[in-house]
Order: C-alpha cells, then structure tokens, then sequence
C-alpha cells in the first residue's frame, strides 16, 4: 500500500495495531491467532514494508517460538511488527532507485534486458528468486514475441497496479 | 555479453553491482507479490462473507414463511397441509401428459426415446455444446423416468472399487456446464468403467442448471450402475426461488416451465442422500453432526423432505431440537384450498379464527395480528430482552408449533448432511451463518469415523480456491467442482478419482480460456474489481445505517479513517478487514479523516448511474430488492410472472410487517392504481419496482436532499 501515512490520528501505536492484527487475521485461518511461518513474510510486506530476504529472517527470529513449530503467535508478531512500523524499518525504494537497478543490469543500454540475462540475474544474484517466482516474473514482464523485458514499462505497469 | 576485456577490478565492481541490483529488484518483486497476495486474500473473504449473508436471509424469510403457513393449517401434525399461497401439490400424473404432447417437425434438437442408449447421451451433448435445447416433452419424459429411477434407489448408494478401478467423485457443479464439459473432456464419459459421484448442488446461480440435470439424469439412466447422485441443499424447490434456477427453467420454458418445475422438485426429493465408497468413505453434500446416525438416515422416507429449509431452534448446550415437522406431499390431496381460496384451508380448531382468504383485507389484518401475539406470547414464556427481539420474530414462532419429535430428529439428520460446515475448531454448534445444520468440529470427525469404521469424508458445499482442500486431520475433504464461481478467474474446479487404495488424486481445472492468458496479476484485479462492486452496492444499501453510526462520531461532518472501519462492521457485521480494504474503498483528505456524507453520496453515484433511479429509494429497493422477489416468486405460484391485484396487496402486508415499513391501505391502493401501466390486470415484477420509484416521487420530500434515513422509511 502505497499510502502516506500522514494522518493525524491514524498513526496512533492502537490504530497501528489493529491494522496488524487484521493483516494477521486474513492469514489466520484456524481462527486460533497462529499463522504459518511462511506467510509472515507476506504479511510483513502487505503492511507496506520491503525488507530483504535476510531483514525477514532476523524478523522471524524474534517472533518464533523458542522450539520453532512451524506457526507464529499474534502475541509475539503484534509488539515486533509495530516497532517495525513505528521506527519505518525496511522503507521502500523509490521508482527511480529500482529504474537504476534495471539499468546496471542492462550493460548493453539497450532499454531491455533479454530473458536470459533476467532469468540468469534473479536467479543467480542477489537473493535468488526460486522457479516459481521466476515463471511469474516472465509471465507478466515478457513480451512473448520478443523474448525481452522492456523495464521501463514493466515498473511503470507494477506500480500503477500496487494501490 | 560484451566487457569481456573489462579489466578484473572493472568485472568486480559489476559484480558488486548486479548483486545489490538483483537485491534491490527481488526485494521489491517480493513486496508486490506480497501485496498481490493479500489482495487475493480479501477478495475472496469479500465473496464469502456476501454469499454467506445471503443465505441467512433467506433462512429468515422463509422462516417467516413457515410460520405463516402453519397458522393457516389444520394443527392436526397428521394431516399438516401446506396453504394454498404457498403450496404447489403435486398431481403428477398431470404433470406426466408429456405423451400427448407435439413435438413439431421444426424442432432440430435431439429426441430421446425411451430406454435411454448412449447414443442419446452423446447427442444430448452435443445438442447442449451447440446451444440448443431440448423439448419439454423430453424434458418431462426424462424427469418422469429419473423418478421411476430413483424411486428404488436406497438412501445410502453403495459404490465399490472392485467393479469398476476408479471412483471419480464431483461436487459442485451449480449451473456451470463449461466445467461439466470440461470434467468429461478430461476424465471421460460415465461409462460401465468409469464411475461418477456427483455430490449435490447442481443447479441455481449458473445459468445452465437444466442442461446439467438433463445430462446427468440421462447419464443416470443409461448407466444406472456407474452414476450415482447425491442431494445438496440446492436441489430444494424452495431455495431454487431465490438463487435462479426457478427463473432459469421459467425463462426457457414459457409453456410448460411450470410441469417441468413441478416435476424436478418431485425428483429432487427421491435424490439419495449419501454413498458410501467401500464402506469407507462416506460422500455427502454438506457435512455431518455428533448425532449423525447412519442407520436411520438408511431408513428414513427421504422423499418425504421436499424443502429442508424449515424454521428450527437448535441449543448448544444439548441438541434438545424443536423443530417443526416437513410437510410430506405423498398423497397427492388436491387440496380445493388452492383453487378458490375458501376457507377449506383451514378447517380444523385453531384455524377457525383465521378469516376465509377471500377477504384479502380482513385476512392481511389478521395475520398482523396473529403475529403480533405471537411475538407477545413468545416473549412471555421465554421472559426475553429487547434485544432478542429480533431472533424471536422468526425461529422461536415457529418452534413453538406442536411437534411429532422422531419427525423432527429425522429431517435433521437430513438437515445436517446437506448443509453443515466443518469447523477448525472441536465440537459441534448450530450453523448460524448458513442458517441450517451446525458446524462440525475434528472430534466430530474422529468420532462418526470411528462409529462407522470409516476412512474419511467427502463433502463438497463450500467454495475453495483450489477446488478441494483438506482439513480435520485430512480426514475430511472438500470438493467443489464450479471453477470461477464468484468471477472469472477466482478458483479454479476440481474432481477427485479413488482407487481401491483408496488413495485421493486430484485434477483441477479452469473452465474459461481467457483466465489463463491472464497474468496473475491481471486475474486477481478483475476478480478484486468485482469482489469491490458487490462490496460498494452491499455499503450502498445500508447507506441510512451507515450514515446514522458515522453520525454518532461525527466532529463536523468528519470522521477518521480508524472510526471508519469500526463503524462500518458494526452495521454490515461481514467480518472483513476494513482497514486492508479501505484503500479500494475510500479517499481521505490528507489529514487522515473523511468526509463521510459526500463519501456516502459518491456510492449512491455510482449505484444511480448504473440504474438510474433515485438514490434514497434505489436504497430500499437494493436492500430488499432479493427478498421481495423471493416473496413474489412465492405468491406468483403459477410462476407465470404475473400477479394479480389482490395477490399484490397481499404480498405488500406480507412484505411491510416482515420489513416494518409502513404504508396504509389507502396508499396500497393508490400504488396499485397507478403501477398497472398496460392494465391488464396484472403486475409484473418491474411494474411493481417502478411503484417504489413513483411513491417516491409523488411524496414532495422525495425532492428534498437527506436526511436519508427519514425517506426510507416513509415509503
């Protein structure tokens, strides 16, 4: 949610809370306040925040269990997570940041990068993308007829749909 | 790639530089698939939380219904006839003429003939992929043999895996022949080595639910062995009134739609209730109860149970039911009630102080205050608040009438197994959100499992994104078998296929090409536009509440965006995430608070441009919109579509004491003067919407701005 949270009352640490706490709860469907450790990562990031693969394992460890059982509780997210919002950890990167990303890859400047050199950076660089993932990036950047990824246009189509 | 003569300091800070790129991209890559996510996540809670709403007003009203007929009976339990405004016998032999009827040398469609071959199977659909459709004479034909049929099949079909190798077992299907199609196109034919479960509900909400009753009754026919059907809470005359397949069978059928319902709901009773796979694993629509008692549900008269949909009070503590008898309609007494309305209806004690229905005026009165006594005598005896009020108005009447208790414990067992949901949670509770049989907990499970020595269940009743799902330990499985149920691209289908190992093998599938050329993306914000539109006409409908809760908050015609979300669940009570939705939803100022009147008048906006009708009164309409057309399928019992004066003002009395809008008689009057524009007699449904339209406009505070919670109610 790209939203400024600019609001005057809205930033309360109770309003903040709820908003967690309902974020939580759309995971939660034992209707028990526990949700899969592998979900926390979306949560973390529907709440608006970019954290790195690595930000979210330091995450996870604060809110896991002492013996991790495979599920997080509401009462050990909910007091992390606003902390998380309160101090504005993990910010998001600017359009244009990411625009200079896409084009340091881009070695040729040619306005595009190729499947390959996408597929080959995502994978092998940085914190690797797993197969699934790949597919979904290509299924939406690509354009069939080319085999290329016009990033310009893509970032512009991804932030147009992220309300 | 080029640079390959880039010296190595030079090929190391690319290096470090495609790796803090590829974070950067991935990092945010992650954020948006996340957010994807969640988005997918509230939509679906969106269409769940409205379909189920839904159904408990239709359990109230007909709840309402119930009770009113049974006023109007002998209070002999033997002999409970249905009135005639709401009773429809059935003197099937009437409805058997198909005999005598022309099939003209025009008609191009298939004709059947009877025994059924698999020939007939296979033009049938063809026919049906052609868009073609089959003459009612078939059609009755085909309904009159499927009752011969299942007349002599048990309560309980037993299916083995020793004859034919794999069991496919399909849940809902409701009305979607595409995916019907695309089941068969996948999995093959019914055939003598390819067996089929179908497990209920399946018709109303899609628009072919007849073609998928003449294709699986035939299927039925031609392979009695290999096919076996299960009822679901759909095939219930009583709930097809309101989810579209009453109307379906009307639209396509002008003639003769009437014998055809008439006989389908007689079919619908002698469904089989259950099958069970190897004695091990028990297929049923809905679910099961702690008192889930297999032995009598094997003995039980099913076809006594036409609509199961009946008023009942369950309590938690013990399942202590109160709840009415169903009426049977084995003998087919052709009551004279329904014909001249005398007062016939009513011969016994009690009833002797109903007036004679001929008196429309004298008997709307009547039933106000037969109803408003009830309500008295209720609060009486059970010395309950205020604020229960509500539930007393329609559960409790009606379990304060007399009961024959094994009449009673039966149709529940029938009640729970078509309409009970599993529950993560241990124990067994009423089903308050359906309004009919209870949620079961994993003890529940564990515990008819081990009474019966069975494996695990098969249910099917409750949508899922993935078409099946476990749960319970996976010792029950869901099947739904109608993919993009809610929109297109929201869940895909699926079918199940047991071996003798009785070892579950899943195929899914998504009957409709474009929802794979979607991106994700792509397919989960249409689903989400939709999902939003349903929400916004929901918060539009309740705009006078709304406005009323955000009043109370008010400093200066604004409130902040937390207050928002509070308010709103505490008047629609769907239990979304309002502040994950709000977004979609609403604009703030800047500072973080709303104004909520022009926010409310943007969401009349947009219901008025698609309608074109005044807001205030697009309001009621919308709200009640589904309810008073359930009411007039009921009264039209010719299903002609037509009701006549007396019928209309009986229906508005109906309607204002179950609403509590008041209009006096004299008003009635000028409503039905005015509305009958061909005068003919007779008002149709639209006539009688645009009747709201011109109440409203000739009252001279229509033209008056809001307040709008004082307009709706003088209408």
């Amino acid at each position: 949610m790209a939203e400024k949270e600019g609001g005057g009352e809205d930033n309360t640490v109770a309003e903040i809370e709820k908003k967690i706490t309902e974020a939580f709860e759309v995971f939660d469907h034992e209707c028990n306040q526990t949700v899969d450790v592998r979900e926390i990562g979306s949560i973390v990031r529907s709440l608006g925040c970019y954290p790195t693969e690595a930000q979210l394992h330091e995450l996870l460890a604060e809110v896991e269990e002492e013996e991790p059982t495979g599920y997080i509780h509401l009462q050990k997210f909910l007091p992390v997570m606003t902390r998380v919002l309160v101090e504005r950890s993990y910010q998001p990167t600017p359009e244009d940041v990411l625009l200079h990303a896409f084009e340091a890859l881009d070695v040729n400047k040619c306005g595009y990068l190729t499947k390959e050199e996408l597929v080959k950076y995502m994978t092998e660089e940085g914190e690797p993308f797993t197969q699934e993932e790949m597919e979904d990036m290509l299924s939406a950047a690509l354009d069939p007829e080319t085999n290329t990824m016009r990033y310009k246009d893509y970032i512009t189509l991804m932030i147009v749909d992220d309300v | 790639m080029g640079h390959s003569h880039c010296s190595s300091a030079c090929r190391f800070r690319f290096c470090a530089l495609a790796f803090k790129a590829a974070v950067l991209i991935q990092r945010w890559y992650r954020r948006y698939v996340a957010r994807l996510e969640m988005r997918r996540r509230c939509t679906w809670r969106i269409f769940q939380s409205i379909e189920y709403a839904c159904e408990q007003d239709q359990i109230k009203l007909h709840n309402f219904f119930s009770y009113l007929m049974d006023r109007f009976t002998p209070s002999s339990s033997k002999e409970r006839k249905l009135p005639h405004a709401f009773c429809r016998y059935a003197e099937l032999e009437k409805y058997c003429d198909y005999e005598s009827m022309e099939v003209p040398d025009s008609y191009v469609g298939p004709r059947l003939s009877f025994p059924l071959l698999p020939d007939h199977a296979t033009a049938l659909l063809e026919a049906f992929k052609q868009k073609q459709q089959l003459h009612a004479r078939y059609v009755l034909n085909l309904l009159h043999e499927t009752r011969k049929h299942l007349k002599q099949l048990p309560n309980i079909s037993h299916v083995s895996t020793c004859y034919s190798e794999e069991v496919t077992v399909c849940g809902d299907l409701h009305g979607q022949l595409d995916d019907l199609f695309l089941i068969f196109y996948k999995n093959g034919l019914p055939s003598p080595s390819k067996t089929y479960v179908f497990n209920g509900d399946f018709v109303d909400r899609g628009k072919q639910s007849l073609e998928i009753l003449i294709v699986l009754f035939t299927f039925l026919l031609v392979y009695p062995n290999e096919v076996h059907l299960n009822r679901g809470n759909h095939e219930d005359h009583m709930v097809n009134l309101r989810y579209g397949f009453t109307k379906e069978v009307m639209q396509k059928y002008k003639v003769h739609g009437r014998k055809i319902l008439k006989m389908i709901q007689n079919v619908f009773c002698w469904l089989p209730l259950a099958t069970l796979i190897d004695e091990k694993v028990l297929i049923i629509h809905g679910g099961i109860s702690d008192t889930t008692d297999l032995d009598m549900l094997e003995k039980i008269q099913r076809h006594k149970f036409i609509s199961v949909l009946r008023g009942k009070k369950r309590k938690e503590s013990n399942r202590n039911v109160e709840i009415q008898e169903i009426n049977g309609e084995d003998k087919a007494q052709a009551s004279p009630a329904e014909q001249d309305g005398a007062a016939s209806a009513c011969p016994q004690s009690r009833a002797a102080q109903a007036p004679s229905m001929a008196n429309r005026l004298e008997f709307s009165r009547w039933v106000r205050q037969t109803v408003q006594e009830q309500i008295e005598r209720c609060r009486r005896l059970v010395d309950v608040s205020e604020s229960e009020e509500e539930e007393l108005t329609y559960s409790s009447l009606v379990s304060m009438t007399d009961l024959d208790a094994p009449e009673s414990f039966r149709s529940l067992q029938i009640l729970d197994i078509l309409w009970s949901d599993p529950m993560p949670q241990e124990g067994c509770r009423e089903n308050t959100v359906r309004g009919g049989g209870c949620y079961f907990g994993p003890d529940v499970t564990e515990k008819i499992l081990k009474k019966y020595s069975l494996q695990f269940l098969i249910r099917s009743h409750e949508c899922k994104q993935e078409g099946y799902e476990f749960c319970h330990n996976r010792k029950v499985l869901t099947i739904f078998s109608a993919s993009n149920y809610y929109e297109i691209g929201s869940n895909r289908g699926a079918y199940v296929k047991l071996g003798p190992d009785l070892v579950p093998h899943f195929v899914q599938y998504q009957a409709n090409k474009t929802a794979h050329t979607l991106t994700m993306t792509q397919r989960i914000s249409r689903v989400e536009e939709s999902a939003f539109r349903a929400l916004r006409e929901k918060l539009f409908a309740h705009t006078s509440a709304l406005s009323s809760a955000f009043k109370a908050y008010d400093k200066e015609g604004r409130i902040t965006l937390s207050t928002w979300a509070t308010a709103v669940e505490s008047v629609l009570r769907l239990g979304l995430p309002w502040r994950m939705l709000r977004p979609q939803l609403v604009r703030s100022a800047a500072d973080g608070t709303l104004e909520y009147q022009s926010w409310l008048e943007d969401l009349a906006m947009e219901q008025r441009s698609r309608e074109h009708i005044q807001s205030g009164l697009l309001e009621v309409i919308y709200r009640n919109r589904s309810n008073l057309e359930t009411i007039f399928r009921i009264i039209d019992r010719d299903h002609s579509g037509l009701i006549s004066f007396e019928e209309f003002h009986q229906t508005w009395k109906l309607f204002s004491s179950h609403m509590n809008i008041e209009l006096t008689d004299d008003g009635i009057s000028d409503l039905v003067r005015s509305i009958d524009f061909n005068k003919d007699g007779n008002i149709d449904f639209n006539e009688f919407l645009e009747a709201f339209r011109l109440v409203k406009q000739s009252t001279p505070a229509a033209r008056a701005k809001p307040p709008r919670s004082h307009d709706a109610n003088r209408i």
